[in-house]
């Protein structure tokens, strides 16, 4: 199963070291790691996609809850949230290639962000699965580049992760 | 008033009522080294390795239950450490490790004697810090010495960068810390404890088993009120021996991969598991499929949640610190109306005495080759059960762990987690400085001694008269076991090939050496050693039988019940 698991750890250097490294040493998965400070700046906040049965991510929660800089741990898929990535797709844009572009990357509410005589760069954000169905739809040989952030999550209505 | 790093340092310490400091100086700890100097609350231990250093901080933890402390410099200090703090972190025991860095200028430079101590030793530590402004130093020692002790004890480091040690600052220890981000669990949770009674009661097949987290927690008397008060069986794991009276009717022995006959049939048999500060270690309970092939309920007792339903799945778990959580089963337990199934327990006890008839600790002395158990047994008698024993790792260890019965707590010191060759002797040394009258004896083999065999020089120098009883089978003997058994008698490497005769070694080092070659010599030799030279270091070098095996053996990957018994062969 999939999840996504939602941390708030003190904003020390090596604290992202100390989460990736338990990872690592422990040889849970992880799909992908996202880590920013929060609007209190003493706080970082992390979203790790892991899979795993569900004694893997029991043993998950509590491994990163021992950490000693880890305030708060929860698996945001355990009940309704929003989940969100950016990707930035860099692609070949000329003769015909061009108006279909366009195109394809309003049917995503995409935007075109950068512009050259042959290339375009499109902002596309929404769920892991929306971002994966853009690439298949548009020519694979056009692409020229592409980079994703990585999930960010957050729990819908009244749950809150804070201090 | 403004103080140096330095000062601050050793300030802290004595704030900590840090009696022995174990250490070993280098460039980056030289302000500190000076202030030590200058003071003589604190005293340093100069051992002769800084592997050595932690070995004998942790086991004067161990044996003491206070925080164990070393210092020791940048780069090769701190790697040469390294071994020493994992041998900390496997076996959760309190540590505070002080290490130089290069100045903080110099950091990832590849600066003389730089090493990234913080990443090399996060996956070994509690936590660690690094020190980057002399304003922090105090409260991250306070911190430090918190964390070490509070919840799942464990090591915690912290890096110090020269230019720190000298630069200064207005001093003030913390009184208490806090931290957001920490804060451990004590009491457990009174309605899973009174699901827990209920199963105990109800049980018609119970056991207890524990670990070292009753020993770490001091919860011996607890853990023995309340097994005597049920009448349950006991087994304990290699580091839980001693959190119950080894020599009670009711204990079992220890289990797991060398365990006892009847502990490890009654493990395997019972219907309700009480496990309680242990985790179900795979030399503990074999292959866990097997283990559950029978069905029984579990209660786990932890201070550490993730070592619940790690690696067996666990009915009631109860998080919180075991002395506390005993305190309130107990009362519980006081104030429950149902008794033990007395009928279904003679039924059980009756059952356990029969394996126990099967005698499989049984051997036979003849009159030619000492047999290492022998030498154990004397030991045991010689010492009137009284003493600290310290062991390196692989067979003696388990013949120790086996025929020395320790009936009271932090008297058996043993690297268990990470099996470290080389624990024994820096070990032994940690625990006579924080038991200065009692008798200390490290029990090891010709291979493991010389792993940290130039502690004879620290032991000198600090007149320690630790007893060194070397089960000498000129074989890595466990290995050879295995090899024996697993690989077709082909000893690949596990015969220790010109060793050095140890009595005159003993001596070089200015201490007396003996070696034992008949059986009828053990006893006489092991008085010697500890009424006549009560106040020497002793070296004994007991030549055993070269192909004795450790019995009963689960084979790795195999299920408790499947032991091999010495008898089978
Ligand atoms: C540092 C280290 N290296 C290797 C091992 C693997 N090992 C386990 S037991 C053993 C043999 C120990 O020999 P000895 O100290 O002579 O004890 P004996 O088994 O003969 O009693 C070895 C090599 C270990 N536990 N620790």
């Amino acid at each position: 199963m999939r999840h996504i698991i939602s941390i708030l750890i003190e904003n020390e250097s090596g604290a992202l070291s100390r989460v990736s490294g338990l990872f690592s040493a422990r040889a849970y998965n992880i799909e992908s790691l996202t880590v920013a400070p929060t609007e209190d700046s003493s706080l970082s906040r992390m979203t790790i996609v892991s899979i795993g049965s569900d004694e893997v991510i029991e043993q998950i929660t509590k491994q990163l809850n021992k950490l000693i800089d880890v305030v708060k741990v929860v698996d945001l898929s355990e009940a309704a949230h929003i989940e969100r990535e950016l990707m930035l797709v860099k692609v070949r844009a000329t003769g015909k290639d061009r108006e279909e572009m366009k195109r394809v990357a309003d049917i995503f509410r995409g935007r075109i962000i950068d512009v050259t005589e042959s290339t375009y760069v499109v902002e596309l954000t929404g769920n892991t699965a929306k971002l994966d169905a853009f690439l298949d739809a548009i020519d694979r040989s056009l692409i020229l580049e592409t980079v994703r952030t990585g999930v960010c999550g957050i729990g819908r209505g009244d749950r809150i992760l804070r201090v | 008033m403004q103080l140096t790093g330095a000062e601050i340092v050793i300030r802290c310490l004595q704030e900590e009522k840090v009696e022995h400091v174990f250490g070993y100086p280098g460039g980056s700890v030289l302000f500190i080294y000076d202030e030590l100097f200058k003071q003589d609350q604190v005293s340093h231990i100069l051992v002769r390795h800084e592997q050595a250093a932690v070995h004998a901080a942790d086991a004067y933890s161990r044996s003491s239950n206070k925080i164990g402390v070393c210092l020791v410099t940048s780069g090769p200090g701190v790697t040469n450490a390294v071994t020493g703090i994992a041998t900390a972190h496997m076996d959760s025991s309190p540590l505070v490790i002080i290490t130089g860095q290069v100045p903080t200028a110099y950091i990832g430079q590849d600066a003389f004697q730089e090493a990234d101590t913080v990443g090399i030793t996060r996956p070994c530590v509690k936590h660690n810090f690094l020190v980057k402004d002399v304003k922090d130093l105090a409260v991250t020692l306070k911190r430090a010495f918190y964390l070490a002790s509070t919840g799942r004890p464990g090591p915690v480091l912290v890096d110090i960068p020269k230019d720190i040690t000298n630069q200064k600052c207005d001093f003030v220890y913390p009184k208490t810390v806090a931290m957001r981000s920490y804060n451990p669990v004590v009491k457990g949770h009174s309605g899973q404890i009174k699901k827990a009674v209920q199963l105990l009661l109800d049980a018609k097949r119970p056991m207890i088993y524990t670990g070292g987290g009753v020993i770490l927690s001091d919860a011996a008397d607890k853990l023995t009120a309340l097994t005597r008060r049920l009448d349950y069986p006991i087994t304990q794991t290699l580091m839980g021996l001693g959190g119950y009276p080894g020599t009670d009717r009711q204990f079992l022995g220890m289990l797991g991969m060398h365990g006892t006959y009847e502990a490890n049939m009654a493990m395997q048999h019972c219907d309700v598991l009480l496990a309680i500060g242990a985790r179900f270690d795979d030399r503990v309970i074999g292959n866990p499929a097997h283990f559950n092939q029978v069905p029984r309920k579990i209660i786990h007792i932890d201070i550490d949640p993730s070592s619940i339903s790690k690696r067996v799945k666990v009915d009631v778990p109860v998080v919180g610190n075991v002395p506390d959580v005993l305190d309130e089963f107990l009362k519980q337990l006081d104030a429950a109306e149902a008794r033990p199934d007395t009928k279904a327990l003679a039924a059980w006890w009756k059952q356990i005495d029969e394996w126990r008839g099967k005698n499989c600790l049984k051997y036979k002395q003849g009159k030619d080759l000492i047999m290492p158990q022998f030498v154990i047994e004397k030991l045991y008698e010689v010492t009137g059960g009284d003493a600290i024993i310290t062991s390196d790792v692989g067979q003696h260890q388990m013949w120790a762990a086996q025929y020395y019965r320790f009936d009271k707590p932090r008297r058996w010191i043993s690297s268990g987690g990470l099996g470290t060759m080389g624990f024994g002797l820096p070990a032994a040394m940690g625990a006579r400085f924080a038991n200065p009258k009692a008798t200390v004896a490290c029990v090891t083999g010709e291979g493991s001694i010389q792993m940290n065999i130039q502690e004879l020089s620290t032991c000198k120098q600090f007149r320690l008269p630790i007893k060194i009883v070397c089960l000498n089978n000129g074989y890595l003997g466990m290995v050879r076991q295995w090899q024996e058994m697993f690989h077709g008698n082909r000893y690949s490497e596990s015969y220790v090939d010109a060793l050095p005769d140890f009595v005159r070694l003993a001596e070089a080092y200015g201490h007396i050496g003996m070696r034992i070659d008949k059986p009828g010599d053990v006893e006489g030799a092991l008085k010697d050693a500890f009424i006549k030279h009560k106040n020497d270091l002793v070296f004994l070098d007991f030549r055993t039988d070269p192909k004795a095996n450790v019995f009963p053996m689960v084979a790795a990957g195999k299920g408790l019940s499947e032991m091999i018994l010495a008898e089978d062969l």
